[in-house]
């Protein structure tokens, strides 16, 4: 196991020794972060390999400069590895919050006055950190653990014992009579086929994927209305994990990147959010129009900045051309 | 002997002296609740004549198969010694009894007067049932059947209705999904001019439908069949046609595979309207919103959450008369779905419907503030359900356990008759509970409370309390058996996967012996813990048609 996850001050870098303790818990128990069958994941890409999802906004080897917030992220990841603070990977951030003492921020809020409701409270301590969003798959000290669908023993609710992975059923839960289930199940996977990565009337499902993460999520294109709305969900769904920015830039104007903008972007964050379109090219979230995005867009990745460098070109070429 | 039903009866007793003609009284309910357990003959010899008979059988988390399939609630017993004694039997309701074909059959023939069957959360029959019913009872009035475990084996039973049969008036075929014979339909349709309510099935097409409802002008509700797209544009004008002849109808359901584009064609039946149905539509919030506009009137909605937060805005805007809002979750166990509704829905409804007095609402996330606005909005709640879906969650934006939230309920909702809670939560919310709601008859309990003080709360505290489940909660004996006086004035206590013992419950069983306290064990379990319990009150002792894996302990 590599070094116990600590959390991240993102002005003073020092860390919270409250949240020490919860990682430490939550590197020693059960915790279902570890033991996650869905782990989508490079080898290297684990909840411990703390590296990859070091919050940061400046790409490997830049200082990045003070700088307005447009962008990103204030993630404070439970995966995260402690900063170094003589680390020359230098720093960033400025402006941006410190998410433990438990002011919520998130890039959203600096974009425009958005609710910037992040789920992740630093609250001192508090084991229920993290909770939301993925944190379904946490362990709450309080509650008993779920009766699984197999083996369920009522002595097993007492023990802090490992929930197996995410993916098993709680018998019986949620609530829903079998008729119901049924009907929803098969007319989902009816949906879900007709409109793969496609229009089509109901649902409009897409992975997202974020490196470094351990598991994909999925989210319904139709349930947003624009870039913003699109960003705060992301935001909200990863922000147990570090995320730099996340399309965000697609918000400045309605009209898509200019080519300066992109450069920004690029040169300020750690992570940017991008997409396969229909043709598998793989492109910067926020270029297009939203609706030319949602009808192109197979799916999301929340990508590496460095990675995402070599789409600039592309999209940039796309701005030249429209602009 | 007999399962352990609770039995509503409506009867005319014809022991007692009374002015008005036999007519009246027969159509005078007289409602007994009893709620004990009764075998059959002591009903049939309490109640000679009977005419309409309602019973429940399993225990309602049966719905969520935590109950074991061969547990009980076996209608037939019943049904032998209703043809003895109340062969002019007409009426017949059963909730989560077990049906056999055989029991339809014997039904079907010996009750020469039958008029209304209603079959909900039923299983144990298939379509052959339904073929008997349908052959065999002449004075038909009312086949409801709706969510059951049927095996849907063939549409043949509909064509068993005899041409000369006329006398339906409710038809509710709307969870089979064989494909029926539409000629049979239509014709049967046709015939039946008392038709007043028919639920079709996903077969029916709009094709169909619409041939359907020019035969039927009359119906006061509509369960539509798909709407798939596949009409013509001429087709697609005479459906329209149809549905604005529908100028009585007041609910409306069905809308299996909605389909935006074929929506507009049932907004002229829509003024009426007083229920919609859109639990099994997968809308998306506009379309919901263009709907609404159609339904001044609407009192009650059942929607799934596609319809996102938008959606319920727009119910917000758009039902000022709203009584009954239930949100069903579209895709409830894929957690890697960021889908549904929030608490911004909810909080959106309850500023427009200030009316709002049932809520069953599931969501993925909520806060105590959220809901403690909400029910300054809608102090009037009888019964609120909130099902935060994942297990244990807190207040998503402070992290706290939702006690705050349910003690504004119940300190709030003085009217309050039913609650579900869901969500983190601490003894707390048990301690409010238990000392606000005074009028709280049914109380749902799951992945709750922090000791046994949780249900002690429970116990001591709500006077009116009747049906109590539990499940997933870190109550032991010590919570069981504080409430030995209190189980005796209730209906029903069912308790899963806590930390109830086998000797506790034989020391419950041994100091209330006018309890059946049933145990059910699963598979591979510590011999020890009793995994499942269920308590009610009986006169007759243990039942006789407990399987083997029901352990009834009791003290008489």
């Amino acid at each position: 196991m590599s070094s116990i996850p600590k959390e991240h001050d993102y002005i003073g870098l020092s860390e919270a020794p409250s949240m020490e303790k919860i990682s430490d818990k939550l590197s020693s128990s059960s915790s279902t972060l570890s033991t996650e069958e869905n782990i989508n994941s490079k080898s290297s890409s684990t909840s411990l390999n703390l590296k990859e999802t070091e919050l940061r906004l400046g790409l490997p080897g830049s200082q990045s400069p003070e700088r307005k917030l447009i962008l990103p992220a204030a993630g404070v990841s439970l995966f995260g590895k402690d900063i170094d603070t003589n680390s020359t990977n230098g720093y960033p951030l400025g402006p941006l919050k410190n998410l433990v003492s438990g002011v919520k921020r998130g890039f959203s809020d600096a974009i425009v006055g958005s609710s910037g409701k992040w789920v992740f409270s630093g609250s001192n301590g508090s084991e229920k950190s993290c909770v939301a969003g993925p944190a379904k798959k946490d362990d709450v000290a309080q509650s008993p653990k779920p009766v699984l669908e197999k083996n369920s023993q009522v002595a097993a609710a007492n023990e802090n014992s490992s929930a197996p992975a995410a993916k098993a059923q709680v018998v019986g839960w949620p609530p829903i009579r079998s008729f119901r289930k049924n009907t929803m199940a098969s007319s989902l996977v009816k949906n879900n086929e007709d409109v793969e990565g496609k229009s089509g009337y109901g649902c409009l499902y897409v992975k997202v994927s974020m490196d470094g993460a351990p598991y994909l999520r999925k989210v319904d294109l139709k349930t947003y209305n624009n870039y913003l709305d699109l960003s705060s969900a992301l935001e909200k769904m990863f922000s147990c994990f570090t995320i730099g920015q996340c399309g965000s830039h697609g918000l400045r104007g309605q009209d898509g990147l200019t080519e300066s903008r992109l450069k920004d972007i690029l040169h300020g964050s750690e992570y940017v959010l991008t997409y396969e379109d229909k043709d598998g090219d793989w492109m910067l979230v926020g270029d297009v129009p939203w609706d030319m995005f949602t009808d192109s867009c197979r799916r999301l990745r929340i990508m590496k900045g460095s990675e995402a460098i070599g789409l600039a070109p592309r999209a940039m070429e796309k701005c030249k051309n429209r602009n | 002997m007999g399962p352990n039903p609770k039995m509503r009866k409506e009867f005319f007793d014809s022991t007692r002296s009374s002015p008005f003609p036999d007519e009246v009284l027969e159509r005078v309910l007289s409602l007994l609740k009893s709620h004990k357990d009764l075998s059959p003959e002591i009903v049939a010899r309490r109640f000679p004549r009977v005419k309409s008979v309602t019973l429940k059988g399993k225990p309602r988390f049966s719905d969520f198969n935590l109950v074991p399939e061969n547990w009980g609630a076996d209608v037939h017993p019943w049904l032998v010694v209703f043809a003895a004694k109340y062969p002019f039997l007409e009426e017949l309701r059963l909730k989560r009894m077990a049906v056999s074909d055989e029991s339809l059959e014997f039904l079907a023939i010996n009750f020469p007067n039958f008029k209304v069957l209603s079959l909900l959360s039923c299983d144990g029959f298939s379509t052959d049932g339904l073929a008997a019913i349908a052959t065999h009872c002449k004075n038909l009035t009312q086949l409801d059947i709706h969510e059951n475990g049927i095996d849907d084996k063939s549409g043949s039973w509909l064509s068993c209705f005899p041409e000369n049969f006329t006398s339906l008036e409710v038809l509710n075929f709307a969870n089979l999904n064989t494909d029926v014979n539409f000629d049979a339909l239509e014709r049967l349709v046709s015939r039946c001019k008392s038709l007043k309510v028919l639920k079709a099935s996903k077969s029916i097409s709009l094709e169909h439908l619409q041939r359907l409802l020019v035969c039927a002008p009359q119906l006061i509700e509509l369960g539509t069949g798909s709407l798939m797209p596949e009409l013509t544009a001429c087709q697609y004008a005479q459906l329209e046609n149809a549905f604005n002849q529908l100028k009585n109808l007041s609910t409306l359901s069905g809308l299996w595979e909605a389909s935006a584009p074929y929506l507009p064609v049932l907004y002229p039946a829509c003024t009426n309207l007083t229920f919609l149905n859109l639990s099994y539509a997968f809308l998306q919030s506009h379309e919901l919103e263009s709907l609404l506009c159609q339904c001044p009137h609407l009192r009650r909605l059942w929607v799934l959450d596609t319809v996102g937060d938008k959606g319920l805005e727009a119910v917000g805007s758009n039902c000022p008369l709203l009584e009954e809002l239930r949100v069903f979750p579209a895709d409830p166990f894929d957690e890697e779905v960021i889908h549904g509704v929030t608490e911004a829905g909810f909080l959106a409804v309850s500023y427009g419907c200030r009316r709002l007095h049932y809520v069953l609402y599931f969501c993925r996330q909520m806060t105590n503030a959220a809901v403690a606005t909400i029910v300054q909005n809608c102090p009037d709640f009888t019964h609120f359900r909130l099902c935060i879906m994942n297990p244990g969650q807190p207040d998503y934006v402070t992290n706290e356990p939702m006690d705050e939230a349910f003690g504004a309920v119940v300190r709030t909702c003085t009217k309050l008759q039913r609650l579900s809670v869901s969500g983190l939560l601490t003894d707390l919310t048990f301690e409010y509970i238990g000392q606000y709601a005074k009028n709280l008859e049914t109380l749902s309990v799951a992945f709750a409370g922090s000791s046994d003080r949780g249900m002690q709360c429970m116990l001591e505290g709500c006077p009116k309390l009747r049906k109590l489940e539990i499940r997933d909660c870190p109550f032991g004996n010590a919570a069981l058996l504080s409430g030995l006086e209190k189980y005796e004035s209730m209906r029903s206590l069912w308790m899963s996967a806590c930390n109830v013992t086998m000797n506790g419950c034989r020391l419950l069983a041994r100091e209330m012996p006018r309890l059946n306290v049933e145990v059910m064990k699963d598979d591979g379990s510590d011999d020890s813990q009793a995994d499942k319990v269920y308590v009610y009150r009986s006169v007759v002792g243990p039942r006789r048609d407990a399987p083997p894996c029901v352990l009834t302990l009791s003290g008489l």
